[in-house]
Protein backbone atom coordinates (compact mmCIF):
# COMPACT_ATOMS: atom_id res chain seq x y z
CA UNK A 1 0.00 0.00 0.00
CA UNK A 2 0.97 3.64 -0.37
CA UNK A 3 0.00 6.63 1.73
CA UNK A 4 -3.32 8.30 0.93
CA UNK A 5 -3.04 11.83 -0.54
CA UNK A 6 -2.49 14.71 1.85
CA UNK A 7 -1.74 18.39 1.78
CA UNK A 8 1.89 19.03 2.71
CA UNK A 9 3.47 21.92 4.60
CA UNK A 10 7.13 22.19 5.54
CA UNK A 11 7.46 25.30 7.72
CA UNK A 12 10.95 26.71 8.32
CA UNK A 13 10.27 28.01 11.84
CA UNK A 14 8.44 26.92 14.98
CA UNK A 15 6.17 30.00 14.80
CA UNK A 16 5.15 29.09 11.27
CA UNK A 17 4.43 25.50 12.36
CA UNK A 18 2.31 26.73 15.29
CA UNK A 19 0.31 28.97 13.01
CA UNK A 20 -0.39 26.01 10.70
CA UNK A 21 -1.48 23.90 13.67
CA UNK A 22 -3.69 26.73 14.94
CA UNK A 23 -5.36 26.91 11.54
CA UNK A 24 -5.72 23.18 10.80
CA UNK A 25 -5.84 21.66 14.31
CA UNK A 26 -7.59 18.30 14.26
CA UNK A 27 -7.04 17.73 10.52
CA UNK A 28 -3.28 18.08 10.73
CA UNK A 29 -0.71 15.52 11.78
CA UNK A 30 2.81 16.55 12.73
CA UNK A 31 5.64 14.76 10.91
CA UNK A 32 8.88 14.55 12.90
CA UNK A 33 11.34 11.74 12.07
CA UNK A 34 8.54 9.73 10.49
CA UNK A 35 9.85 6.36 11.64
CA UNK A 36 6.50 5.49 13.26
CA UNK A 37 4.08 7.76 11.40
CA UNK A 38 5.18 6.91 7.84
CA UNK A 39 4.84 3.11 8.33
CA UNK A 40 1.31 3.78 9.66
CA UNK A 41 0.58 5.98 6.64
CA UNK A 42 2.03 3.38 4.25
CA UNK A 43 -0.48 0.88 5.63
CA UNK A 44 -3.21 3.55 5.67
CA UNK A 45 -3.74 2.97 9.38
CA UNK A 46 -3.66 6.75 9.56
CA UNK A 47 -4.72 9.06 6.75
CA UNK A 48 -4.09 12.64 7.79
CA UNK A 49 -5.48 15.18 5.34
CA UNK A 50 -2.73 17.65 6.24
CA UNK A 51 0.87 16.94 7.15
CA UNK A 52 3.02 19.54 8.91
CA UNK A 53 6.63 18.46 8.42
CA UNK A 54 9.05 19.80 11.06
CA UNK A 55 12.21 18.58 9.34
CA UNK A 56 13.14 22.02 7.99
CA UNK A 57 13.01 23.67 11.43
CA UNK A 58 16.69 23.83 12.34
CA UNK A 59 15.99 25.72 15.59
CA UNK A 60 14.38 22.61 17.09
CA UNK A 61 17.48 20.40 16.79
CA UNK A 62 19.95 20.89 19.65
CA UNK A 63 21.42 19.36 22.79
CA UNK A 64 22.32 21.90 25.48
CA UNK A 65 23.22 22.02 29.11
CA UNK A 66 20.23 23.06 31.25
CA UNK A 67 20.36 25.79 33.92
CA UNK A 68 19.92 23.00 36.48
CA UNK A 69 23.01 21.17 35.16
CA UNK A 70 20.85 18.67 33.31
CA UNK A 71 20.08 18.38 29.63
CA UNK A 72 17.86 20.33 27.24
CA UNK A 73 17.00 18.44 24.08
CA UNK A 74 15.22 20.09 21.15
CA UNK A 75 12.26 18.15 19.78
CA UNK A 76 13.83 17.55 16.36
CA UNK A 77 17.12 16.23 17.72
CA UNK A 78 17.85 12.91 16.00
CA UNK A 79 18.58 9.79 18.03
CA UNK A 80 21.91 9.63 16.24
CA UNK A 81 22.81 13.12 17.54
CA UNK A 82 22.10 12.07 21.12
CA UNK A 83 23.95 8.78 20.60
CA UNK A 84 27.11 10.64 19.54
CA UNK A 85 26.84 13.55 21.99
CA UNK A 86 29.50 13.68 24.76
CA UNK A 87 27.30 16.16 26.65
CA UNK A 88 24.38 13.71 26.64
CA UNK A 89 26.70 10.92 27.80
CA UNK A 90 27.86 13.07 30.70
CA UNK A 91 24.57 14.68 31.76
CA UNK A 92 22.06 11.95 31.05
CA UNK A 93 23.93 8.62 30.82
CA UNK A 94 20.70 6.62 31.09
CA UNK A 95 19.29 8.27 27.98
CA UNK A 96 22.62 8.09 26.17
CA UNK A 97 22.98 4.35 26.81
CA UNK A 98 19.40 3.72 25.68
CA UNK A 99 20.05 5.21 22.23
CA UNK A 100 21.87 2.11 21.00
CA UNK A 101 18.80 0.06 22.00
CA UNK A 102 16.41 2.17 19.92
CA UNK A 103 15.72 0.42 16.63
CA UNK A 104 18.45 0.32 13.97
CA UNK A 105 21.12 2.69 12.63
CA UNK A 106 18.95 3.72 9.66
CA UNK A 107 16.06 4.56 11.97
CA UNK A 108 18.25 6.48 14.42
CA UNK A 109 19.45 8.73 11.57
CA UNK A 110 15.89 10.03 11.19
CA UNK A 111 14.02 9.34 14.42
CA UNK A 112 13.71 12.27 16.83
CA UNK A 113 13.47 12.74 20.59
CA UNK A 114 10.30 14.82 20.44
CA UNK A 115 8.71 12.48 17.93
CA UNK A 116 9.27 9.43 20.09
CA UNK A 117 7.94 11.16 23.20
CA UNK A 118 4.87 12.59 21.42
CA UNK A 119 4.07 9.28 19.74
CA UNK A 120 3.84 7.78 23.28
CA UNK A 121 4.35 4.16 22.35
CA UNK A 122 4.38 2.23 25.66
CA UNK A 123 7.05 -0.06 24.16
CA UNK A 124 9.43 2.81 23.40
CA UNK A 125 12.36 3.76 25.61
CA UNK A 126 12.28 7.57 25.64
CA UNK A 127 8.84 8.04 27.23
CA UNK A 128 9.81 5.64 30.05
CA UNK A 129 13.26 7.14 30.56
CA UNK A 130 11.91 10.70 30.62
CA UNK A 131 9.56 9.57 33.37
CA UNK A 132 12.28 7.68 35.31
CA UNK A 133 14.51 10.75 35.30
CA UNK A 134 11.77 13.19 36.30
CA UNK A 135 11.89 14.99 32.97
CA UNK A 136 9.47 17.58 31.70
CA UNK A 137 8.35 18.80 28.29
CA UNK A 138 7.82 22.30 26.92
CA UNK A 139 4.64 22.51 24.86
CA UNK A 140 3.93 25.53 22.68
CA UNK A 141 0.93 26.76 20.80
CA UNK A 142 -0.20 30.16 19.57
CA UNK A 143 -2.13 30.38 22.83
CA UNK A 144 1.09 30.25 24.83
CA UNK A 145 3.53 27.90 26.41
CA UNK A 146 3.35 25.34 29.23
CA UNK A 147 5.68 22.86 30.88
CA UNK A 148 4.25 19.42 31.59
CA UNK A 149 6.04 16.85 33.78
CA UNK A 150 6.56 13.45 32.15
CA UNK A 151 4.35 11.86 34.83
CA UNK A 152 1.41 14.03 33.70
CA UNK A 153 2.15 13.86 29.96
CA UNK A 154 1.34 10.27 29.00
CA UNK A 155 -2.38 9.51 29.06
CA UNK A 156 -2.80 6.10 27.40
CA UNK A 157 -1.84 4.16 24.29
CA UNK A 158 -0.40 6.67 21.78
CA UNK A 159 -2.19 9.42 23.67
CA UNK A 160 -0.71 12.42 25.48
CA UNK A 161 -2.01 15.70 26.87
CA UNK A 162 -0.89 17.49 23.67
CA UNK A 163 -3.76 19.56 22.23
CA UNK A 164 -4.25 19.54 18.44
CA UNK A 165 -2.70 23.01 18.12
CA UNK A 166 0.22 22.25 20.43
CA UNK A 167 3.75 21.19 19.63
CA UNK A 168 6.24 19.56 21.98
CA UNK A 169 9.30 21.74 21.35
CA UNK A 170 11.78 20.69 24.03
CA UNK A 171 12.54 18.11 26.71
CA UNK A 172 14.29 19.02 29.95
CA UNK A 173 16.04 16.18 31.77
CA UNK A 174 17.23 17.22 35.24
CA UNK A 175 20.51 15.90 36.64
CA UNK A 176 20.29 12.95 39.02
CA UNK A 177 20.91 13.85 42.69
CA UNK A 178 24.36 13.04 44.15
CA UNK A 179 24.95 9.36 45.05
CA UNK A 180 22.50 8.19 42.37
CA UNK A 181 22.76 5.14 40.16
CA UNK A 182 20.75 3.97 37.17
CA UNK A 183 20.11 0.94 35.03
CA UNK A 184 18.14 -0.02 31.93
CA UNK A 185 17.28 -3.70 31.49
CA UNK A 186 15.37 -5.15 28.54
CA UNK A 187 14.50 -8.44 26.92
CA UNK A 188 13.80 -8.47 23.18
CA UNK A 189 13.60 -11.35 20.71
CA UNK A 190 16.24 -9.69 18.57
CA UNK A 191 18.48 -6.86 19.76
CA UNK A 192 16.90 -3.48 18.89
CA UNK A 193 13.39 -4.83 18.43
CA UNK A 194 10.72 -3.43 20.71
CA UNK A 195 11.32 -4.93 24.16
CA UNK A 196 8.98 -7.69 25.35
CA UNK A 197 9.61 -6.15 28.76
CA UNK A 198 11.94 -3.47 30.02
CA UNK A 199 12.60 -1.49 33.16
CA UNK A 200 14.53 1.65 33.99
CA UNK A 201 15.71 2.15 37.57
CA UNK A 202 17.08 5.32 39.15
CA UNK A 203 18.06 5.09 42.83
CA UNK A 204 19.64 7.53 45.28
CA UNK A 205 21.53 6.70 48.48
CA UNK A 206 21.95 8.99 51.46
CA UNK A 207 25.31 9.53 53.15
CA UNK A 208 24.83 6.41 55.28
CA UNK A 209 24.25 4.24 52.23
CA UNK A 210 20.50 3.93 52.82
CA UNK A 211 18.07 4.33 49.92
CA UNK A 212 16.77 7.87 49.85
CA UNK A 213 14.60 7.61 46.78
CA UNK A 214 13.91 5.32 43.84
CA UNK A 215 12.06 5.31 40.56
CA UNK A 216 11.14 2.21 38.59
CA UNK A 217 9.51 2.67 35.19
CA UNK A 218 8.43 -0.20 32.95
CA UNK A 219 8.41 -0.52 29.16
CA UNK A 220 5.81 -2.74 27.36
CA UNK A 221 3.98 -3.15 30.65
CA UNK A 222 0.68 -1.33 30.08
CA UNK A 223 -0.97 1.37 27.97
CA UNK A 224 1.78 3.90 28.78
CA UNK A 225 5.12 3.91 30.61
CA UNK A 226 4.25 2.45 34.01
CA UNK A 227 5.90 3.88 37.15
CA UNK A 228 5.89 1.32 39.97
CA UNK A 229 5.42 3.71 42.86
CA UNK A 230 4.71 1.23 45.65
CA UNK A 231 7.75 -0.85 44.75
CA UNK A 232 9.87 2.31 44.76
CA UNK A 233 8.39 3.36 48.10
CA UNK A 234 9.25 -0.04 49.61
CA UNK A 235 12.94 0.63 48.94
CA UNK A 236 13.01 3.96 50.75
CA UNK A 237 14.79 3.95 54.10
CA UNK A 238 16.24 0.51 53.40
CA UNK A 239 19.87 -0.47 53.00
CA UNK A 240 20.11 -2.18 49.61
CA UNK A 241 20.04 -5.97 49.99
CA UNK A 242 18.90 -8.90 47.86
CA UNK A 243 15.87 -9.21 50.11
CA UNK A 244 14.55 -5.65 49.65
CA UNK A 245 15.26 -5.79 45.92
CA UNK A 246 13.36 -9.09 45.60
CA UNK A 247 10.43 -7.62 47.51
CA UNK A 248 10.33 -4.54 45.29
CA UNK A 249 10.50 -6.74 42.19
CA UNK A 250 7.61 -8.83 43.50
CA UNK A 251 5.42 -5.78 44.21
CA UNK A 252 6.16 -4.18 40.84
CA UNK A 253 5.75 -7.30 38.71
CA UNK A 254 2.66 -8.72 40.45
CA UNK A 255 0.75 -5.62 41.57
CA UNK A 256 1.72 -2.54 39.62
CA UNK A 257 2.32 -3.36 35.97
CA UNK A 258 -0.44 -4.36 33.58
CA UNK A 259 1.14 -6.28 30.69
CA UNK A 260 -0.97 -7.88 27.97
CA UNK A 261 -0.63 -11.08 26.00
CA UNK A 262 0.12 -11.02 22.29
CA UNK A 263 1.80 -13.25 19.69
CA UNK A 264 5.21 -12.38 21.14
CA UNK A 265 4.66 -13.20 24.81
CA UNK A 266 1.96 -13.98 27.37
CA UNK A 267 1.18 -11.53 30.15
CA UNK A 268 2.39 -14.15 32.65
CA UNK A 269 5.78 -14.42 30.92
CA UNK A 270 6.04 -10.63 30.84
CA UNK A 271 5.45 -10.48 34.61
CA UNK A 272 8.16 -13.07 35.08
CA UNK A 273 10.54 -10.99 32.96
CA UNK A 274 9.61 -7.86 34.91
CA UNK A 275 10.48 -9.57 38.16
CA UNK A 276 13.90 -10.78 36.97
CA UNK A 277 14.74 -7.52 35.20
CA UNK A 278 13.76 -5.38 38.20
CA UNK A 279 16.15 -7.31 40.43
CA UNK A 280 18.95 -6.92 37.88
CA UNK A 281 18.19 -3.24 37.38
CA UNK A 282 18.14 -2.47 41.10
CA UNK A 283 21.35 -4.39 41.69
CA UNK A 284 23.16 -2.46 38.98
CA UNK A 285 21.65 0.89 39.95
CA UNK A 286 22.56 0.50 43.64
CA UNK A 287 26.04 -0.66 42.66
CA UNK A 288 26.51 2.46 40.52
CA UNK A 289 25.15 4.69 43.30
CA UNK A 290 27.59 3.15 45.79
CA UNK A 291 30.47 3.76 43.38
CA UNK A 292 29.65 7.45 42.97
CA UNK A 293 29.55 7.71 46.75
CA UNK A 294 33.14 6.46 46.94
CA UNK A 295 34.21 8.94 44.26
CA UNK A 296 32.55 11.82 46.12
CA UNK B 1 -5.05 16.94 -10.20
CA UNK B 2 -3.22 16.53 -6.92
CA UNK B 3 -0.79 19.26 -5.94
CA UNK B 4 2.77 18.50 -6.88
CA UNK B 5 6.02 19.87 -5.56
CA UNK B 6 9.09 20.74 -7.59
CA UNK B 7 12.13 19.19 -6.09
CA UNK B 8 15.82 19.25 -6.85
CA UNK B 9 17.76 16.29 -5.66
CA UNK B 10 21.27 14.97 -6.24
CA UNK B 11 21.44 11.21 -6.63
CA UNK B 12 24.82 9.53 -7.07
CA UNK B 13 26.33 12.87 -8.11
CA UNK B 14 23.69 13.67 -10.76
CA UNK B 15 21.24 16.54 -10.22
CA UNK B 16 17.60 15.82 -10.97
CA UNK B 17 14.63 18.17 -11.11
CA UNK B 18 11.23 16.54 -10.87
CA UNK B 19 7.66 17.28 -9.81
CA UNK B 20 6.16 14.85 -7.33
CA UNK B 21 3.11 14.41 -5.18
CA UNK B 22 4.04 14.87 -1.52
CA UNK B 23 2.92 11.32 -0.73
CA UNK B 24 5.53 9.80 -3.07
CA UNK B 25 7.97 7.80 -0.97
CA UNK B 26 11.66 8.35 -1.62
CA UNK B 27 12.00 4.64 -2.45
CA UNK B 28 9.30 4.86 -5.14
CA UNK B 29 10.72 8.14 -6.44
CA UNK B 30 14.13 6.55 -6.96
CA UNK B 31 12.66 3.50 -8.70
CA UNK B 32 9.75 4.94 -10.68
CA UNK B 33 10.67 8.55 -11.37
CA UNK B 34 14.42 8.12 -11.82
CA UNK B 35 14.47 4.49 -12.98
CA UNK B 36 17.07 3.58 -10.38
CA UNK B 37 15.72 0.13 -9.58
CA UNK B 38 18.78 -0.98 -7.64
CA UNK B 39 17.06 0.21 -4.46
CA UNK B 40 14.72 -2.61 -3.49
CA UNK B 41 11.41 -2.31 -1.68
CA UNK B 42 10.58 -5.09 0.76
CA UNK B 43 8.28 -4.42 3.66
CA UNK B 44 7.48 -0.69 3.35
CA UNK B 45 7.33 -0.32 7.10
CA UNK B 46 10.94 0.01 8.11
CA UNK B 47 11.68 -3.54 9.18
CA UNK B 48 13.58 -5.23 6.34
CA UNK B 49 16.17 -2.61 5.39
CA UNK B 50 16.21 -3.53 1.68
CA UNK B 51 15.44 0.09 0.71
CA UNK B 52 18.33 1.59 2.74
CA UNK B 53 20.12 4.45 0.95
CA UNK B 54 22.45 7.18 2.15
CA UNK B 55 21.20 10.73 2.65
CA UNK B 56 24.11 13.16 3.05
CA UNK B 57 26.25 10.11 3.85
CA UNK B 58 23.99 8.72 6.60
CA UNK B 59 21.96 5.52 6.23
CA UNK B 60 18.18 5.98 6.02
CA UNK B 61 15.18 3.87 5.09
CA UNK B 62 13.98 5.32 1.79
CA UNK B 63 10.50 3.82 2.37
CA UNK B 64 10.17 5.90 5.56
CA UNK B 65 10.77 9.26 3.88
CA UNK B 66 8.81 11.26 1.38
CA UNK B 67 10.73 12.28 -1.73
CA UNK B 68 9.94 15.96 -1.03
CA UNK B 69 11.92 15.63 2.20
CA UNK B 70 15.06 14.87 0.20
CA UNK B 71 14.78 18.22 -1.63
CA UNK B 72 18.23 19.83 -1.65
CA UNK B 73 19.92 16.72 -0.23
CA UNK B 74 22.39 14.22 -1.64
CA UNK B 75 21.32 10.62 -1.98
CA UNK B 76 23.57 7.65 -2.65
CA UNK B 77 22.01 4.42 -3.89
CA UNK B 78 23.68 1.13 -4.74
CA UNK B 79 24.10 2.42 -8.33
CA UNK B 80 26.43 5.04 -6.87
CA UNK B 81 28.89 2.52 -5.47
CA UNK B 82 30.58 0.81 -8.41
CA UNK B 83 29.95 -0.17 -12.01
CA UNK B 84 29.60 -3.60 -13.59
CA UNK B 85 33.17 -3.36 -14.87
CA UNK B 86 34.60 -1.71 -11.80
CA UNK B 87 33.00 -2.89 -8.61
CA UNK B 88 33.32 -0.94 -5.38
CA UNK B 89 35.67 -2.73 -2.92
CA UNK B 90 32.62 -3.58 -0.78
CA UNK B 91 30.91 -5.16 -3.79
CA UNK B 92 34.11 -7.06 -4.66
CA UNK B 93 34.30 -8.35 -1.11
CA UNK B 94 30.66 -9.50 -1.20
CA UNK B 95 31.36 -11.34 -4.45
CA UNK B 96 34.53 -13.00 -3.16
CA UNK B 97 33.18 -13.93 0.28
CA UNK B 98 29.75 -15.06 -1.05
CA UNK B 99 28.00 -12.35 0.96
CA UNK B 100 24.78 -12.77 -1.04
CA UNK B 101 22.55 -15.42 -2.51
CA UNK B 102 19.29 -14.12 -4.02
CA UNK B 103 20.54 -10.54 -3.77
CA UNK B 104 17.27 -8.90 -2.77
CA UNK B 105 18.59 -7.47 0.50
CA UNK B 106 22.05 -6.70 -0.91
CA UNK B 107 21.59 -3.08 -2.12
CA UNK B 108 20.41 -2.00 1.34
CA UNK B 109 23.26 -3.86 2.98
CA UNK B 110 25.91 -2.41 0.64
CA UNK B 111 24.85 1.20 1.22
CA UNK B 112 24.59 0.65 4.99
CA UNK B 113 28.05 -0.93 5.04
CA UNK B 114 29.51 1.96 3.03
CA UNK B 115 28.46 4.51 5.66
CA UNK B 116 29.50 2.16 8.47
CA UNK B 117 33.03 1.52 7.19
CA UNK B 118 33.58 5.22 6.60
CA UNK B 119 32.85 5.80 10.29
CA UNK B 120 34.53 2.64 11.55
CA UNK B 121 37.28 1.37 9.19
CA UNK B 122 38.38 -1.47 11.50
CA UNK B 123 35.25 -2.92 13.10
CA UNK B 124 34.89 -5.97 15.32
CA UNK B 125 32.46 -8.75 14.42
CA UNK B 126 30.09 -7.50 17.10
CA UNK B 127 30.15 -3.97 15.68
CA UNK B 128 29.43 -5.33 12.20
CA UNK B 129 26.44 -7.30 13.49
CA UNK B 130 25.22 -4.17 15.28
CA UNK B 131 25.60 -2.03 12.14
CA UNK B 132 23.60 -4.55 10.09
CA UNK B 133 20.94 -5.16 12.74
CA UNK B 134 18.41 -3.28 10.61
CA UNK B 135 18.93 -5.36 7.47
CA UNK B 136 17.17 -8.69 7.07
CA UNK B 137 18.60 -11.46 4.87
CA UNK B 138 16.57 -14.64 4.49
CA UNK B 139 19.19 -16.60 2.50
CA UNK B 140 22.65 -16.44 3.98
CA UNK B 141 22.28 -16.81 7.74
CA UNK B 142 24.46 -13.65 7.84
CA UNK B 143 27.77 -15.48 8.42
CA UNK B 144 29.08 -14.80 4.91
CA UNK B 145 27.83 -11.23 5.05
CA UNK B 146 29.88 -10.62 8.20
CA UNK B 147 32.91 -12.17 6.50
CA UNK B 148 32.33 -10.02 3.41
CA UNK B 149 32.25 -6.86 5.53
CA UNK B 150 35.47 -7.90 7.27
CA UNK B 151 37.08 -8.49 3.87
CA UNK B 152 35.74 -5.15 2.58
CA UNK B 153 37.19 -3.34 5.58
CA UNK B 154 40.54 -4.97 4.88
CA UNK B 155 40.45 -3.97 1.20
CA UNK B 156 39.48 -0.39 2.01
CA UNK B 157 42.21 0.03 4.59
CA UNK B 158 44.56 -0.94 1.72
Amino acid sequence: MKPAPFEYFAPASTDEALSLLAEHGYDAKVLAGGQSLIPMMNFRLVQPSILVDLNNIAELAYIREGDDGGLRIGAMTRHRQVETSPLAAERAPLIHVAMSKIAYPQVRTRGTFGGSVSHADPSAELPALSLALGGKFRLRSQRGERWVAAEDFFVSLFTTVLEPDELLVEASIPPMPPRSGWSLQEVARRPHDFALMGVAAVVTLNEKGVCDGARLVFISAGDRPIAAERAAESLKGQAPSSKVMEEAAEIASMQEIDPSSDIHATAEFRRHLANVLTRRALEQAFQRAAETKQEG
Amino acid sequence: MPTTFDLTITVNGTRYERSVEPRTLLSDFLRHNLGLTGTHVGCEHGVCGACSVLMDGQPVRSCLMFAVQAHGHEITTVEGLGTRDELHPIQQAFQEAHGLQCGFCTPGILTTVKAFLEQNPNPSEEEIREALSGNLCRCTGYQHIIEAVELAAEKMRG
